[in-house]
């Protein structure tokens, strides 16, 4: 498998937030917007129980993408992404699992250190599963402009 | 009951023309989800949006495509705020030079500036219910959101709020010894009794409003109020409640039955027979006074003169006097509006359940003169009871909490409707009744001091005159 390319993990890394895109079971595209956390090559993104709809879409069908579209959400950076991947749920450990993430979690959003700390007053938030993504293609707008085409990397070698 | 609210296809519209940019969205031939930033004008009239087709790609027209708006404001140190998101599904037809019209047919979204975080998450908790219900039943054993025991201990008992039960008893205590009468045995078991009463009524009051739908049909509770919502949450099942509560009644009762042996009374019997009933009709069948609109008089009762004098009782082994009785007033009328108060941002569930508390059944307008004019009678009653020579004239320290009325008075017009504004109201409010307590509290030891060390000055007006 081939690394991300340097401009998508950097924007991976800048943004605060991402829209997931996963499929209906009746085809239809949802998209949900989440901090994504770039981890080497993977991408990981964590969802609360209470909005685990997307988790059963997954479990369904893994196909999913992930978009970084919004300039602000960036902090001015240049370029938009879109990563399309197969994406697993890990769910072992809904309770504490997902905490391995928090120190990438917490470089983008602090208070989230603070909410855990009084996890008392929104139990179920913290009540947590792992959607993990293997990038497969990534779609790089490296200004930003999708009047442009886009620079397309395949990352899986497909079977001969 | 839907998470992310159903949108009709032009307010989906409406909602994406407020967006700087747009996202298209539609699943490729291999299956995957394919996105890209379009700018996107919007005919709301006609349910659709135009814009240019993504270089490079080619977007489909037999399956349904999106449109999303996505915004939030980073907040450096901290995370970000003002989050929002819109989608709407439809299809798309593409002319020859690579524009599209997007025919809307579905649309959904969220704004938390419309529904809060908080109310958003608890219209979420079936679906949390559901994720934990599939995890088990792929598992084989169940598998149920977790709390660590302190904090699991402190929400399903609502522990913060025994400060209710302590005001009333400290200073029924210190009446008790201003009046000479004090034995440190009996005191801590009083207070540790009533703490056990409490507690059973809070873990009840959760069984029974979940056996009878209030909390469940309450979408908006917050830290004061809609109850622990362990039950609600599956930290705790509804038989282990109940079973709790029947151990901290049963705890409350062993406790009063030892203490009617050491102190015994007819006095102290009566008001424990009266405070059990009190305590667990408050919501259980058949007496519900929360349900009838008497759950403020339950509330006055119980945490004031039942509480008050049943402390007072113990130590003078069941003579009775008018003081504790005067004192209890104020303290009833404070307690009862923590819970007029709390009720407000919990209305609307209520009123769904059949539970007629006093802001269901009132409008806003007489709610709110309703507290001012309780608030006042507390105020006016510790006035009254120092210049009748009833309580002693520190008592008058009580008043300094009059800004704390003043403050939730004026805090609940604004934030009638939006119950996590009110948390803050209902924070002050609970105060109020706490600080006023201690107030009432120091004003009896400081007629003890005075009574040991300068007897001869005098701590009542009918003294002084």
């Amino acid at each position: 498998m081939r690394p991300l390319p340097e401009q998508a993990s950097q924007l991976l890394d800048a943004a605060l937030v991402g829209e997931l895109t996963v499929v209906r079971p009746d085809g239809r595209p949802v998209t949900y917007p989440l901090i994504p956390l770039r981890d080497g090559d993977r991408v990981y993104m964590t969802s609360s129980t209470l909005f685990s709809k997307k988790l059963e879409h997954i479990a369904a069908n893994p196909r999913v993408s992930l978009s970084i579209t919004d300039p602000v959400a960036v902090g001015g950076a240049a370029g938009r992404l879109t990563i399309q991947g197969d994406a697993r749920v890990i769910a072992e450990d809904p309770h504490g699992g997902w905490e391995r993430l928090l120190p990438i979690w917490e470089a983008k959003e602090p208070a989230i250190v603070a909410f855990l700390k009084v996890r008392v007053a929104l139990p179920l938030f913290f009540e947590r599963a792992l959607i993990e993504i293997v990038p497969r293609r990534v779609l790089l707008w490296p200004d930003g402009d999708t009047s442009v085409a886009p620079q397309v990397s395949e990352l899986v070698e497909e079977a001969a | 009951m839907r998470r992310t609210p159903e949108l009709s296809p032009a307010d989906g519209l409406t909602r994406l023309a407020g967006y700087p940019f747009h996202i298209v969205t539609w699943v490729d031939d291999a299956g995957y989800p394919v996105s890209a930033a379009v700018g996107a004008s919007m005919d709301v009239a006609g349910g659709s949006a135009s814009f240019a087709t993504p270089a490079g790609l080619v977007i489909p027209v037999d399956r349904e495509v999106s449109l999303t708006g996505s915004h939030i404001r980073p907040q450096p140190g901290y995370g970000y705020d003002e989050r929002r998101h819109v989608t709407v599904w439809g299809r798309a037809s593409v002319a020859p030079d690579g524009a599209v019209t997007f025919t809307a047919a579905h649309a959904w979204g969220w704004d938390e500036q419309e529904t809060p975080f908080f109310e958003y998450s608890e219209r979420s908790v079936g679906q949390s219910r559901k994720y934990f219900d599939a995890l088990s039943s792929e598992r084989g054993t169940p598998v149920k959101p977790r709390l660590s025991l302190p904090f699991l201990a402190l929400r399903a008992t609502r522990l913060p709020f025994l400060t209710a039960t302590i005001v009333p008893v400290v200073v029924g205590i210190a009446i008790a010894a201003s009046h000479g009468r004090f034995d440190l045995v009996t005191a801590a078991l009083t207070v540790i009794g009533a703490a056990f009463t409490q507690l059973g009524l809070n873990v009840a009051n959760d069984v029974f409003d979940t056996t009878q739908g209030a909390d469940d049909a309450n979408v908006t509770p917050t830290q004061f109020s809609g109850g622990s919502r362990v039950i609600q949450y599956g930290l705790v099942s509804l038989r282990s409640m109940a079973a709790i509560a029947a151990v901290c009644y049963l705890a409350a009762a062993t406790i009063g039955l030892i203490l009617l042996a050491i102190a015994p009374s007819v006095e102290l019997l009566v008001i424990g027979i009266v405070g059990i009933v009190v305590s667990l009709g408050y919501t259980a069948p058949p007496l519900r006074f929360v349900y009838r609109g008497l759950g403020e008089v339950a509330v006055a009762l119980g945490f004031g003169p039942l509480m008050l004098l049943g402390a007072y009782v113990v130590q003078t082994h069941g003579a009775l006097a008018w003081e504790p009785f005067v004192a209890s007033v104020p303290i009833a009328l404070l307690v009862a509006l923590i819970l007029y108060v709390n009720e407000i941002p919990d209305r609307r569930g209520d009123a769904r359940a059949g539970k007629r508390t006093l802001p269901v059944r009132f409008p806003q307008r007489v709610i709110i003169t309703g507290y001012r004019i309780a608030a006042a009678l507390a105020f006016a009653v510790v006035i009254v009871g120092v210049v009748a020579g009833w309580l002693p004239i520190p008592a008058l320290l009580v008043l300094l909490t009059i800004p704390l009325a003043l403050q939730v008075s004026r805090g609940l017009a604004p934030n009638y409707d939006n119950p996590y504004g009110l948390m803050a109201v209902m924070g002050v409010n609970i105060k109020l009744h706490l600080y006023a307590g201690v107030l009432l509290f120091a004003a009896y030891l400081i007629v003890l001091v005075l009574g040991a060390v300068a007897p001869s000055v005098p701590v009542f007006v009918s003294v002084i005159g």
